[in-house]
C-alpha cells in the first residue's frame, strides 16, 4: 500500500503519515484511540459500582492489585446505555498516575492507517462527540472517530 | 570483607544510640571531607569548600565534646584551628597545610574506626598530628608534620594501640595469625561496618516498597482464596511457604517504618525540667515503653499532641509544692508517660498524680455556655461530662484555665489524634490526678475493617470506629429489649439501653437504590462513634473483619467525602472504605469540633494555604463586635485578680511565672474597678536564642474558639487591626499581634518604623518556610492581609517538596536557622536547578550583621530582612516582585 504523502500537511503536523489505532466499538459506532495511550485490553469483568460517583464512572475494577475507576464511554457520550446483559470490554489508560478502564461495547483489532484516509471532524457532529473526537478516517467499511483520550478522562465531579 | 569484625555485635547493643548515630554521621561527614580537601586544595580560594569543611570538622569537634570523647575532640580541635585560621584568610590552603588537615582527618578516621568497633575511644598518642597541625595554625612551618606531608592518605603513627590499623601502621599483634593483608582489609572493614551498622533510605524508597508488599499482598490472598476452592490441588503447599513468606516481608517492609515511639519522646524531659522551672514546681517525669514502636507516619502525627499534653500535665494538672503539701502529697508531682501494643493498636498514657479535674466546675460551665441543658447534665455520666474539656472553645475559654483546667487547645489535641484514625480518652479522679488514654492504630497504610452490605453493595467500615453491632429488631426486641429502633414522625432512631442514637441507612444515604424494607428486621445496625457522639449506621448484611490496605480514591471521586479510601478484598473485588466522620458530617449528626477530624486519604496537603482552616481565639475588647486572633499565636490565656496588677511608669504589669509581664489594654480607659482581666499571653520563647519574654493583652472577655478559614476582607486602617473577616458568620476584627506586641516592648520588633500597610500586589502567591510555630502565624496573617495569598511550610525540604509537586509562587519567605536543611542550603539548591531557580527568595534572621548578609546575598538570598521587622518585610517583597515582574518578559 502506497503511502500518500504529498499534500497532507495535517497529517505531517501529526507527526507520522501513519497512525496505529486500537479500535473498538460503541453503540455501533466504529471509533479508534492510538495503541500509545493503551495499557491493557480487558474482557468482561467485575466492576464495583460507586455511589454518589459522577454518571460516567460505572465503577471501579482491581487489575493486577490496582483499582482502576472504570469509565462508560456510552454515558460519556452521551449515548443511551447498553442493552443489559451485553457482555463489554475496556480499554486501560493511565492519566496522571492512575488507571482508568473505558467501557467499550467491543475492542477489535490494530489498525495502521494511512494519512491519506485522515479528515478533520466535521463540525456538525454531536456536542458529545466533538468533544472528545479528534479526527475522522475514511475507511472502506465506514468512518473510524479516532477520541481523544485525555480529554476524555478529564472529568470534573460535576460530571 | 574481612571476617567477622570484632567487636561490633557485642558491643552493638551496649552502645548507646547518641553515638551510633554519632558515628552513622561522622562516617558520612568524613567521606565528605575527604572529597572537599582535595577539592580545595586544587581551588585554595574556593571559601564554600572551606566553609564546609569547617562546619564538618566543626560539628565533630562539638559533638565529641558532648560524648566526652577526649582524644577525637582534641584532634579535631587541632584540625578545625587549622581550618578556622584558613577560612579569615590567615593561612593560605598549600597542599602541605592540606596534608596535615588530612593526616588530622585520618586520625580521626582510625579513632572513630576504633571505637566503632569497641564502642569505647581507644587509648593512643595524637600528640604528633596535634602538634603539627597546632604549629601551622600557630604561623610556624608546616614542616613539622613529616609523616603526613609525605603521604597524605596514610595515617600518621599513632594507631599502635587502636584494633583496625592500615596497613601502613606496623600491624597490630593480635593480627599475627593472619595472612600479611589481613590488617589491610580490616582497616576499610570497620569503616564499612560503621557504615553498614545504619543506612539512610529516602523515605519514598520505603513508601513504594511498602506499596508494593501491599499489592503482594493482596494477590497472595486472591491465590488462598482460589486455592481453597480447590481440594488436594498441587499448589496447596507452595502456597502455603509464598504466603508465609509474604506475610515475614511485610512485617519486615513494615519494621522498615516502625520508630520506637521514645523518639518522639526525647525532647520531653528537656521540656518538663524547663516548665518545672518557670513554674516553680517539682515534677519527676517518668516513662515506660519507650521501644514501643509504630509507624514512622504515625509517630510524627502524635510528636505534637504528646508534647502538649505533657506541657498541659505540667502546666495545669500539677499542684504547686506548696499546694500538694497542704493536700498531704508528696511536694514533687510525677507524670508518667507509658506506651504498649495492644492488638493493631497503640495505646499512650499520659498521667499526672496532681489535682485531677473539677468536675462540677467543667459542669457549669457546660450549662454556662449551652451545651448542654440541666436535665442533660444531671443525666450524664462524670466520664462524659469531664469529655466537655475536648470541646472546642471550652478548655481555652477563660474559665477552666482561671479554675485550675486545663490549657489551650484539647480541642485541637482530640481532632489530630482522632485525624490518624485515633481516640483518646480521659479518667481523672479529685485531688488524685489525671489519665489520658490514647489509642491509635499502628500504622496508617493497613487497617482493620469490618465488611458490611448494603442495596448488594459491600463497604468496608473501619474497626476503630466501630463500637458495636446491633440487630435491628423492630419493635418488640426478643432480646431483652436492650435496643430497638422507633420513630420520631417518620425518622428512625436507635434506642440503645440509656441512649438515643441517630440512624442512617447506608441504602438511602449512598442512594444504592431499592426500598427499604418497611420492617427493618434482619437488618444491622453497626453502631459506629464519631468524635465523642455515637451513630447508627443501617445496613443490609455484616460480614467478618478483613485486614485491609487503604488505597485512596481516584481524584475524580474525591468529593464523596463519605469514603476515606478504597480496597481490594481477598477475594479481588473492589471495595469502598466508609468514613464515619463523613458519614456523619453529611447527614449533619455532627457538628462543630466533632465532624471536622475526617481523615483525608487523598493524602493531607502539606502546605497550609490562606484557604486552610486557622484556629482563631475570639474575644471582645472595647465594644461589642467580636475581635479575633489566631490561635496558634496565643501562648495561655489567664485571669489576672486586681490585686496582681502592679504599675510600673504608668503602664500596668503583673508577676507572671517569674517574669515581669507588660500588660496592654486592647481596648478603652483601664478599668481599675474590675476584680480581675482576661488576658491573652503572648510568649515568645526560644531558649536557644536566648530569648524569653511574655506580653499580656488585657481583654473584656473571652468567647470561644473558631476553627476557620482566615482571610482578611477588609484592610481596615485602624493601627493594631489587620482588617476584618467573617468567623463564626459574624464581621470580626481580626488584631494585629505584631502591633500589640510592639506596643508591650518597643525590641520586640527590633527596629520596627513606623505602622505603613503594605501595598496590594494582586494574588502574589509568597511561600513561607520557617520552623517556629510563633513566627509562622506571626507571618502569614500579616502578609494575607497585605493581599499576598499565602502557603506556610515547617521546613526547607517541605518546601522542596512542594517544589517538586509543581506548585507555583511568586515569591519565597524564608528562614535562615532550620533545622536539617538551613536557609542558605536550601536557597543554593533552589538556585541550582528547577522551576523556582529565578523566584526572589528572601531571607529572615534573627541577626542581621552585615557578614551574614553578604553570605546569604552569595547564596541566592535576593534580600535580607530582619525577622521582625514586618514593614521591611512587606517592601522588600514588594520590590522583588515588581522587579522580577518587569524584566522576566527579558528573559
Amino acid at each position: 500500500m502506497p503511502l500518500d504523502l504529498k499534500e497532507r500537511p495535517a497529517a505531517a503536523a501529526r507527526g507520522e503519515a501513519e497512525a496505529m489505532l486500537v479500535t473498538l466499538t460503541v453503540a455501533g459506532q466504529l471509533c479508534g484511540v492510538p495503541v500509545l495511550s493503551v495499557r491493557d485490553v480487558l474482557g468482561e469483568q467485575v466492576i464495583t459500582r460507586i455511589p454518589l460517583a459522577p454518571p460516567e464512572v460505572a465503577g471501579s475494577l482491581n487489575l493486577r492489585g490496582r483499582i482502576v475507576t472504570a469509565i462508560d464511554l456510552r454515558r460519556r457520550l452521551r449515548l443511551p446505555p447498553a442493552p443489559s446483559g451485553t457482555p463489554r470490554m475496556s480499554v486501560v489508560a493511565e492519566q496522571g498516575g492512575e488507571l482508568y478502564a473505558l467501557l467499550v461495547d467491543q475492542v477489535s483489532e490494530v489498525m495502521t492507517l494511512r494519512a491519506s484516509a485522515f479528515e478533520r471532524t466535521p463540525p456538525t457532529l454531536p456536542q458529545a462527540w466533538a468533544a472528545f473526537a479528534d479526527c475522522v478516517y475514511r475507511l472502506q467499511a465506514g468512518l473510524l472517530v479516532v477520541l481523544d483520550v485525555p480529554r476524555l478522562l478529564a472529568l470534573s465531579p460535576e460530571g | 570483607m574481612a571476617p567477622d569484625p570484632p567487636g561490633m555485635a557485642g558491643a552493638g547493643g551496649a552502645m548507646d544510640d547518641l553515638l551510633t548515630d554519632f558515628l552513622t554521621e561522622t562516617n558520612e561527614s568524613l567521606a565528605d571531607l575527604d572529597l572537599a580537601l582535595v577539592k580545595l586544595e586544587r581551588a585554595p580560594g574556593d571559601a564554600e569548600t572551606l566553609s564546609l569543611i569547617f562546619r564538618h570538622v566543626h560539628t565533630i569537634k562539638g559533638t565529641c565534646g558532648f560524648l566526652g570523647l577526649g582524644r577525637l575532640e582534641r584532634t579535631a580541635h587541632a584540625a578545625e584551628n587549622v581550618l578556622g585560621r584558613m577560612r579569615d584568610g590567615q593561612l593560605a590552603a598549600t597542599p602541605d597545610v592540606i596534608s596535615s588537615v588530612l593526616a588530622g582527618l585520618d586520625t580521626i578516621k582510625s579513632i572513630v574506626a576504633g571505637l566503632t568497633a569497641t564502642g569505647h575511644e581507644q587509648a593512643g598518642d595524637d600528640s604528633a598530628v596535634i602538634a603539627a597541625l597546632n604549629a601551622i595554625a600557630e604561623g610556624r612551618a608546616p614542616a613539622a608534620a613529616p609523616p603526613a606531608a609525605a603521604l597524605p592518605a596514610a595515617a600518621p603513627p599513632i594507631p599502635q594501640a587502636t584494633a583496625p590499623a592500615p596497613a601502613e601502621a606496623p600491624p597490630p599483634a593480635r593480627a599475627e595469625p593472619l595472612p600479611e593483608t589481613a590488617p589491610a582489609a580490616e582497616a576499610p572493614a570497620g569503616e564499612a561496618q560503621a557504615a553498614a551498622q545504619t543506612i539512610r533510605v529516602t523515605v519514598d524508597v520505603l513508601e513504594d516498597l511498602m506499596t508494593l508488599v501491599s499489592e503482594l499482598v493482596l494477590t497472595r490472598n486472591q491465590l488462598l482464596q482460589l486455592a481453597r476452592r480447590q481440594e488436594n490441588s498441587g499448589f496447596a503447599v507452595p502456597l502455603q511457604r509464598l504466603s508465609q513468606i509474604t506475610s515475614d516481608l511485610q512485617e519486615g517492609v513494615m519494621k522498615t517504618r516502625m520508630q520506637p515511639i521514645g523518639n518522639a519522646w526525647n525532647k520531653l524531659p528537656r521540656l518538663v525540667r524547663d516548665l518545672a522551672r518557670d513554674l516553680g514546681k517539682r515534677i519527676e517525669l517518668v516513662m515506660h515503653g519507650a521501644e514501643t514502636e509504630l509507624d514512622r507516619q504515625v509517630l510524627e502525627l502524635i510528636k505534637d499532641p504528646l508534647t502538649h499534653m505533657v506541657r498541659n500535665s505540667a502546666d495545669h494538672g500539677l499542684e504547686t509544692p506548696a499546694e500538694r503539701r497542704a493536700a498531704g502529697k508528696n511536694e514533687g508531682g510525677r507524670i508518667t508517660l507509658s506506651a504498649c501494643h495492644e492488638g493493631g493498636h497503640i495505646i499512650i498514657e499520659i498521667g499526672d498524680d496532681g489535682r485531677g479535674l473539677p468536675v462540677d466546675k467543667i459542669r457549669a460551665k457546660a450549662l454556662a455556655r449551652g451545651l448542654a441543658s440541666e436535665a442533660e447534665l444531671a443525666a450524664m455520666s462524670e466520664a462524659q461530662i469531664l469529655r466537655f474539656i475536648f470541646r472546642p472553645g471550652f478548655s481555652t475559654a477563660a474559665a477552666i484555665t482561671a479554675v485550675s483546667g486545663r490549657g489551650v487547645g484539647l480541642d485541637v489535641v482530640k481532632t489530630n489524634i482522632e485525624r490518624i484514625g485515633g481516640a483518646i480518652e480521659l479518667r481523672a479522679t479529685q485531688g488524685q490526678g489525671t489519665i489520658f488514654t490514647i489509642k491509635i492504630p499502628l500504622t496508617l497504610a493497613i487497617a482493620s475493617a469490618l465488611i458490611v452490605e448494603s442495596g448488594g453493595e459491600r463497604f468496608a467500615i473501619p474497626q476503630l470506629a466501630v463500637v458495636e453491632l446491633v440487630r435491628a429488631g423492630g419493635g418488640a426486641a426478643a432480646d431483652g429489649a436492650e435496643s430497638r429502633v422507633e420513630r420520631i414522625n417518620d425518622t428512625p432512631v436507635l434506642r440503645l439501653r440509656e441512649r438515643l442514637l441517630p440512624l442512617v441507612n447506608l441504602r438511602e444515604l449512598l442512594a444504592l437504590g431499592g426500598a427499604t424494607p418497611e420492617d427493618a428486621a434482619g437488618q444491622c445496625i453497626v453502631v459506629a462513634q464519631v468524635g465523642s457522639s455515637l451513630l447508627g449506621i443501617t445496613v443490609d448484611a455484616v460480614f467478618d473483619t478483613e485486614e485491609i490496605v487503604v488505597k485512596p480514591v481516584a481524584p475524580i471521586l474525591r468529593h464523596v467525602t463519605m469514603f476515606s479510601g478504597n480496597t481490594i478484598l481477598g477475594d479481588g473485588s473492589v471495595i469502598m472504605i466508609l468514613d464515619p466522620a463523613g458519614i456523619a458530617r453529611a447527614t449533619g449528626i455532627a457538628g462543630g469540633a466533632e465532624a471536622r477530624g475526617a481523615p483525608d486519604a487523598a493524602g493531607a496537603e502539606a502546605a497550609q494555604s490562606g484557604n486552610a482552616r486557622t484556629a482563631l481565639l475570639i474575644f471582645r475588647a472595647g465594644g461589642e463586635e467580636p475581635k479575633a486572633v489566631p490561635l496558634g499565636l496565643v501562648a495561655r490565656l489567664e485571669h489576672i485578680a486586681r490585686d496582681r496588677i502592679e504599675w510600673s511608669s504608668g503602664q500596668p504589669v503583673t508577676q507572671y511565672r517569674g517574669r515581669l509581664m507588660p500588660l496592654v489594654p486592647l481596648a478603652g480607659p483601664w478599668d481599675s474597678e474590675r476584680a480581675s482581666h482576661p488576658v491573652l499571653v503572648f510568649a515568645d520563647e526560644d531558649r536557644a536564642q536566648g530569648r524569653d519574654r511574655c506580653m499580656g493583652l488585657v481583654v473584656d472577655e473571652i468567647l470561644d474558639v473558631a476553627d476557620e478559614p482566615l482571610r482578611v476582607e477588609l484592610s481596615g486602617e485602624r493601627p493594631g487591626l489587620l482588617g476584618t473577616a467573617v468567623i463564626a458568620g459574624r464581621a470580626t476584627d481580626v488584631i494585629d499581634t505584631g502591633y500589640w506586641l510592639q506596643r508591650a516592648a518597643r525590641d520586640w520588633f527590633a527596629g520596627h518604623t513606623g505602622h505603613v500597610r503594605g501595598g496590594r500586589n494582586g494574588a502574589a502567591r509568597v511561600l513561607v518556610v520557617e520552623d517556629a510555630d510563633f513566627f509562622r502565624n506571626l507571618l502569614v496573617p500579616a502578609l494575607s492581609a497585605a493581599g499576598y495569598e499565602v502557603a506556610a511550610v515547617r521546613s526547607a525540604g517541605e518546601a522542596l517538596a512542594l517544589c517538586d509537586a509543581g506548585t507555583a509562587f511568586d515569591a519565597i519567605v524564608s528562614d535562615i536557622e532550620m533545622p536539617g536543611m538551613d536557609g542558605i542550603a536550601f536557597v543554593r539548591r533552589l538556585r541550582a536547578e528547577g522551576p523556582w531557580a529565578n523566584l526572589p527568595v528572601i531571607a529572615l534572621t534573627g541577626h542581621v550583621r552585615p557578614e551574614d548578609v553578604a553570605a546569604g546575598r552569595e547564596a541566592g538570598f535576593t534580600d535580607y530582612v530582619a525577622k521582625f521587622e514586618r514593614d521591611a518585610l512587606l517592601a522588600s517583597l514588594r520590590q522583588c516582585l515588581a522587579e522580577t515582574t518587569q524584566p522576566a518578559l527579558a528573559g
